[in-house]
């Protein structure tokens, strides 16, 4: 039996540095594992709002009860889209980013002008920039553009968007914006809310997400100036009711940034993913740089260029859900370019133009001219085509929308439920 | 078999001769095992054989009862208790015969023998009446056998647990002890063994120490002890004292005044062991009274186990004077010797826990020793006072520490480029580390150092750095904590006008020649990889040009043919320094997608480096390598596809390293990494991978703490691989269900708890992997068969009440996963299950906002499977 030893560390520090390095290393799969289940679930969540998606659907419930069914009647035509997104869900690596690139709702472009404009929808001045989702967690915040990419990684006044030792205890918590990036100002205007503070808005009414968007983002200390732990600026933007006067502010009124378009969200409709019709844009070059789509070189193309999604069968569809034909390709050029089920590709449109038979694309007179661009995650919507292919020949003028809100307020339609099909 | 020979044989010089003579003695045991160990027993007991063959013998015995590996052990003792009974009586009563033996060396190793046979048969009540035939020796035998004895007790009570011992024997036990070490026993030799069986039987004294008149004599009787006229008696004396105050702390009260006058004469004026046990006494009183302040965590609603007596706070103005005395003492060239421990150590050390003890309390009784002693000719009066300043930084408040730090600051500077005596620079490099350490940073109000020192403290540890080793090493501490403290200062850093020259130094310390010293080279990497981790976006070029830099530092090692082992250790050393510098750049420009992007680059070569470095060992893997790797991983992505098919032998070498636990725990752990980068694309390699992890779980060779994390990565490969993941349902979910059941019901220690709960989150995040690879695949119906069980396991781990906040978090989770994935199968298994109601409600008024989020989440999937 041996003295027993006392010695202790003398002038050492309590830990290693290696055991530093392994801790954190177990921190940061921690967190990674927290992210990849966290992101496995938000696709569920996102799975479960599109089956139990119904206007009137209360956006929270106070308490669960196990024993009754809270949710009566089950729409199976709301499943029709479920098939897309499981397939999604199952989706890996860079194909998750381009899923993650679709949890924005995507507004179809305006190419007729919708009923109860005036009763059932907002409008605003989209603002001209990158539109991305901006996320805030864990103390730091990150932006994702359109293709997946992320545009900014850095500290913000979101909530959970930046260290700062205040003890407030909302480091766990997390913000996701529907945002566009305004370059000139270096700001990010909210032009939707997704996620506050931990609570989902998902299943609200654009009606309730844009009150709420307007008392919390302001309240959060986000539109304050850039500082140490807020490196850029949030803003909302102006949202008019889209009547006579309010169509009009929006598209004469002065705004700080520059106009892209008018934005129109119905004001029933919850957050959905993907291209919706409940959200329109509309575009004439009053309000916007950008009406006709240009080229690589920034130069408008003398033909409509088109990005089409090359299918199994040579067919050449739109990004929309269900896909849009548009006509299908040689086997030839498949073979001599060595494409693949998948591949996005760029069309000129002839001047044979798209004909049309009771309102539904019969034919369109496709020039094939190369892959398109890497960066483009989907091919064109069957909205977008149109309302270029209608810019060109007979653009839809706001004009014809003031008239549409006039003419409703005469004859009151009837009202009809808003089917969420996406 | 004349077993004398060979064992003699066995001890030759001749390695032919040693050789045959172990290779038979093998022969013999595997052919007639009780015979073996019958004839070493006699061997040993046998007072004709030469001394060298009985302890031989007698160790070969020991041998074959105990192992250091947990799997080794537990054969052998399977074995001793399956062998024949009359052999093992036999054997016994020889080995009980040799404790009378005049031979002090065959009595000692027969003591060892008898107290291994103890620990296997007395938890089975074999062997009852051992203890009553060992005290009935310590009455009766002459003072040889009465010494041999005791000394069996001692080993015993090491062996055993309490609870295998009744109240009654460990009565007649301590009984025995403690009238062995009193001072009416007259053999040195008897008290000693006495004194040094009662260290091991305090763990015993339960009962005995809850008896005031018990208590009072054991008491009495060590502190006699402590004034022995024999040092090692005085030494085993102040270890009892040491032990008592730990595991007795709050039954001194009545003892502690007579103790501190024993323990400050020993400090005072006893020889240099024994007065390191008198200050360990109050160390150790220290750690006990901060532990329990901790634990009132501020708030004093007097529930706590154990109270605070404040001994400390009560002994202060006594004990501080005392621990400053010590101070002085220093040995000459003591910085320089890693393994030295003196009094001027002990006591400095224990001034440090004083300081954690009592906080702002310490701070007038020492300042006035620093003021006296800072500037006197005598370097050791220097160096004490410099000590004794940087002991006290931790423990008071930043209030009472701030204007002291303010004043002694550029003094500190100054000494340490000025002074003349290396000790008293080591020290003040070391304090000035103390002072970044504990009052520099953003928890502290108002800044030590501003824009107008910062220049100069740079200037300084990157000239001390070129000093000796132990002082350059200090430095280069002190500089670590400088950066540390501008961690999460926004996106500039005070130090990012220095950061190219900093890093440049530190790059020049590591090829100074003596690096080696000291661990100057460890020490210098470490303060880079903080320099880098605190960095900001404004250097992040900076860091990018440092990639080559270390890189090319890696390959360097890889150049050198034919190393001796020596040489070898060396070279794995250096690499395990820069592979962690690399993990830290990794993970530093992994972290913003601007920097990545151009760190891609690199990736390539990084990856054939590591490659390259595991290939330096033949058995094991790079530990740091492999923790690089998994940066790499993470940052790389998909893309990381194309090094597995290189990479794949090593991953598995590293999950076969049962031997390192670490590197198989590390390993785990990269698989975990790799599969959320590669997802689908790792299935090829997941038969092997997970093979390997269910050979891993069935093992009782590997280390327990690695057991949760390779459940957490079943989550993580299933998540990766989904439905692929059929292939290993039934293994994985049989592993999980049988670990499930192990852990639903925890009894034990706070350790134990704290294992079963990190062993809960492990499974539950198996389990929500599972579900959510499982999800949306026509294969969901796979695991409708376990959901009963995974409920079952909720139920229990929310009824036994014992989960801590992050198993509460996962198991919610769970509940939403097998809801989520399972759907309305699982809304009448829920709906019938005993707690799912009262957890999911719990967990949604929780405080903790993790919980309530995965709750909220739990509660949308759990309403949508009961309403469809």
């Amino acid at each position: 039996m041996a003295p027993h030893d006392i010695r202790r560390p003398f002038k050492r520090a309590a830990i290693s540095d290696q055991q530093k390095r392994r801790e954190l290393s177990l921190l940061r799969q921690a967190q990674n594992r927290r992210d990849a289940q966290q992101q496995a679930r938000c696709l569920a969540s996102s799975i479960l709002s599109l089956q139990s998606a119904a206007p009137e659907s209360q956006p929270e419930q106070s308490d669960i009860e196990l024993e009754t069914v809270p949710e009566a009647e089950q729409e199976s035509e709301a499943f029709s889209k479920d098939l897309d997104v499981r397939q999604a869900s199952k989706l890996r690596g860079p194909e998750v980013r381009k899923w993650f690139a679709r949890q924005l709702m995507l507004p179809e472009w305006m190419i007729d002008v919708p009923d109860r404009l005036a009763q059932d929808w907002y409008v605003f001045a989209r603002p001209a920039g990158k539109r991305c989702f901006v996320v805030s967690s864990n103390g730091t915040t990150v932006s994702r553009q359109r293709n997946g990419s992320i545009l900014h990684h850095f500290p913000s006044a979101l909530p959970a968007g930046a260290k700062i030792r205040d003890g407030s205890g909302s480091a766990q918590s997390y913000c996701i914006l529907d945002c566009i990036f305004h370059e000139l100002d270096q700001t990010y205007y909210v032009i939707d809310m997704v996620c506050w503070n931990g609570y989902s808005l998902y299943d609200c009414t654009a009606e309730f997400r844009f009150y709420w968007l307007n008392s919390k983002l302001e309240e959060s200390g986000a539109c304050n100036a850039p500082s140490h732990y807020h490196k850029f600026r949030f803003s909302a933007v102006p949202v008019y009711n889209c009547d006579q006067s309010g169509l009009h502010a929006a598209y004469t009124g002065v705004v700080p940034y520059a106009k892209d378009g008018l934005l129109f969200y119905n004001k029933h409709a919850l957050y959905q993913t993907g291209n919706t019709p409940l959200a329109l844009v509309w575009k004439d070059e009053n309000c916007s740089q950008y009406v006709i789509d240009t080229d690589g070189k920034g130069e408008i193309p003398s033909q409509q260029q088109v990005v089409l999604e090359l299918q199994d069968d040579r067919k050449l569809v739109t990004s929309d859900d269900p896909p849009v034909l548009f006509g299908c390709l040689d086997g030839d050029i498949i073979e001599k370019s060595g494409l693949h089920t998948g591949n996005l590709l760029r069309f000129a449109i002839g001047d044979g133009g798209l004909s049309f038979v009771d309102g539904k694309l019969e034919k369109a007179d496709l020039i094939y001219l190369g892959k398109s661009n890497r960066a483009r995650a989907f091919a064109d919507s069957y909205s977008k085509v149109l309302f270029q292919f209608m810019v060109r020949h007979s653009p839809l003028k706001i004009d014809d929308l003031l008239a549409s809100i006039n003419s409703a307020n005469d004859q009151e339609k009837t009202p009809s439920d808003i089917e969420m099909v996406g | 078999m004349e077993v004398t020979q060979v064992l003699f044989n066995a001890q030759s010089i001749d390695g032919t001769v040693r050789k045959n003579a172990e290779e038979s003695l093998k022969q013999f045991q595997e052919q007639n095992l009780p015979g073996f160990l019958l004839s070493l027993s006699g061997e040993l007991a046998n007072e004709e054989k030469p001394i060298e063959t009985r302890k031989l013998a007698g160790l070969i015995l020991k041998n074959a009862l105990d192992a250091k590996e947990q799997h080794r052990k537990f054969e052998l003792v399977q074995r001793w208790l399956s062998l024949d009974a009359t052999a093992k009586s036999q054997i016994k009563a020889c080995l009980l015969q040799t404790l009378s033996s005049p031979v002090s060396d065959a009595r000692s190793t027969a003591s060892q023998v008898i107290a291994k046979v103890a620990g296997i048969e007395l938890p089975h009540k074999q062997w009852p009446e051992l203890i009553g035939s060992l005290l009935s020796n310590v009455h009766q035998l002459p003072a040889q056998a009465k010494q041999a004895t005791l000394e069996t007790l001692g080993y015993l009570c090491e062996e055993v647990s309490p609870d295998v011992i009744d109240q009654d024997q460990v009565n007649k036990i301590l009984t025995a002890v403690v009238q062995g070490m009193s001072s009416s026993e007259g053999n040195t030799d008897v008290r000693l063994a006495a004194t040094r069986a009662l260290y091991n039987a305090l763990g015993f004294a339960q009962a005995n120490f809850s008896n005031d008149m018990e208590r009072d004599y054991i008491m009495r009787v060590v502190c006699e002890a402590t004034l022995c006229p024999e040092v090692r008696i005085r030494q085993a004396a102040f270890e009892c004292l040491v032990s008592i105050s730990s595991t007795y702390y709050e039954k001194l009260a009545p003892y502690i005044q007579d103790i501190f006058n024993i323990t400050a004469k020993a400090v005072r004026e006893d020889e240099e062991p024994v007065a390191l046990q008198a200050i360990e006494f109050w160390s150790s009183i220290c750690d006990e009274e901060i532990d329990i302040l901790e634990e009132y965590g501020g708030d004093f609603t007097g529930d706590s186990d154990i109270p605070c007596f404040y001994f400390i706070k009560q002994a202060l103005p006594a004990l501080v004077p005392m621990l400053l005395e010590t101070l002085l003492k220093q040995e000459e060239d003591q910085d320089q010797d890693e393994g030295a421990w003196n009094i001027a150590m002990a006591g400095g050390t224990c001034l440090g826990l004083v300081a954690r003890t009592v906080g702002d309390d310490i701070v007038p009784l020492v300042v006035p020793f620093i003021e006296e002693n800072i500037s006197k000719p005598d370097w050791r009066q220097r160096e004490a006072a410099t000590y004794a300043f940087g002991s006290i930084l931790e423990g008071p408040s930043p209030e009472k520490l701030i204007p002291l730090v303010n004043v002694a600051l550029t003094f500190m500077l100054s000494a340490l480029t000025k002074d003349p005596n290396s000790h008293v620079k080591d020290t003040t490099a070391w304090t000035l580390g103390r002072i970044f350490e504990f009052l520099h940073g953003s928890v502290v109000d108002s800044p030590i150092i501003s824009q107008a020192n910062c220049q100069q403290i740079i200037t300084v540890l990157l000239q001390s750095m070129k000093d000796t080793p132990n002082v350059a090493e200090k430095a280069c501490g002190a500089l670590y904590f400088l950066a540390q403290g501008y961690e999460e200062m926004g996106p500039s850093s005070p130090l990012t006008p220095f950061f190219q020259e900093i890093v440049q130094s530190l790059l020049t310390v590591t090829h100074r020649e003596d690096a080696g010293e000291s661990r100057l080279r460890t020490a210098a990497y470490e303060t880079l990889n903080e320099v880098v981790r605190c960095s900001t976006d404004e250097t992040a070029p900076l860091v990018l040009q440092l990639v080559p830099v270390i890189m090319m530092e890696l390959h360097n090692t890889l150049e050198g043919q034919k190393l001796s082992s020596d040489e070898r250790e060396k070279q794995s050393e250096l690499q395990g320094l820069l592979c962690g510098c690399l993990q830290v750049i990794i993970q530093k420009l992994g972290a913003s997608e601007p920097t990545k992007y151009v760190f891609m680059q690199y990736a390539d070569q990084i990856m054939g480096l590591f490659l390259r470095v595991f290939a330096c060992r033949s058995a094991t893997v790079h530990e740091e390598a492999m923790l690089a790797i998994g940066a790499l991983a993470y940052a790389t992505g998909a893309d990381f596809a194309k090094y597995m098919p290189e990479f794949y032998r090593y991953l598995e070498m590293g999950l076969q390293n049962f031997e390192e636990y670490q590197v198989c725990a590390v390993t785990v752990g990269v698989v975990g990494d790799i599969s959320r980068a590669l997802e689908e694309k790792i299935v090829p390699y997941c038969d092997g991978i997970m093979t390997q992890l269910l050979k891993n779980l069935s093992s009782n060779q590997l280390h327990r703490s690695v057991k949760p994390p390779i459940f957490s990565c079943f989550g993580d490969i299933a998540l990766a691989v989904g439905e692929y993941f059929e292939k290993y349902l039934m293994w994985a979910m049989s592993a999980l269900q049988s670990a499930a059941e192990l852990s639903t019901h925890i009894a034990g220690d706070d350790e134990l708890v704290e294992y079963t709960n990190s062993l809960r989150n492990g499974i539950l995040e198996a389990y929500s992997g599972i579900f959510q690879g499982f999800k949306n695949s026509p294969k969901t119906q796979l695991l409708i068969p376990y959901a009963p069980h995974i409920l079952q396991f909720l139920d229990g781990i929310y009824m036994e009440k014992d989960m801590d906040d992050v198993v509460m978090k996962t198991a919610i989770g769970v509940l939403g996963d097998l809801a989520d994935t399972l759907g309305s199968h699982a809304g009448s298994m829920i709906q019938q299950s005993v707690s799912s109601k009262d957890f999911l409600n719990e967990c949604l008024s929780s405080e903790d906002l993790m919980i309530k989020e995965s709750a909220e989440w739990a509660k949308l999937a759990i309403s949508r499977a009961i309403s469809v």
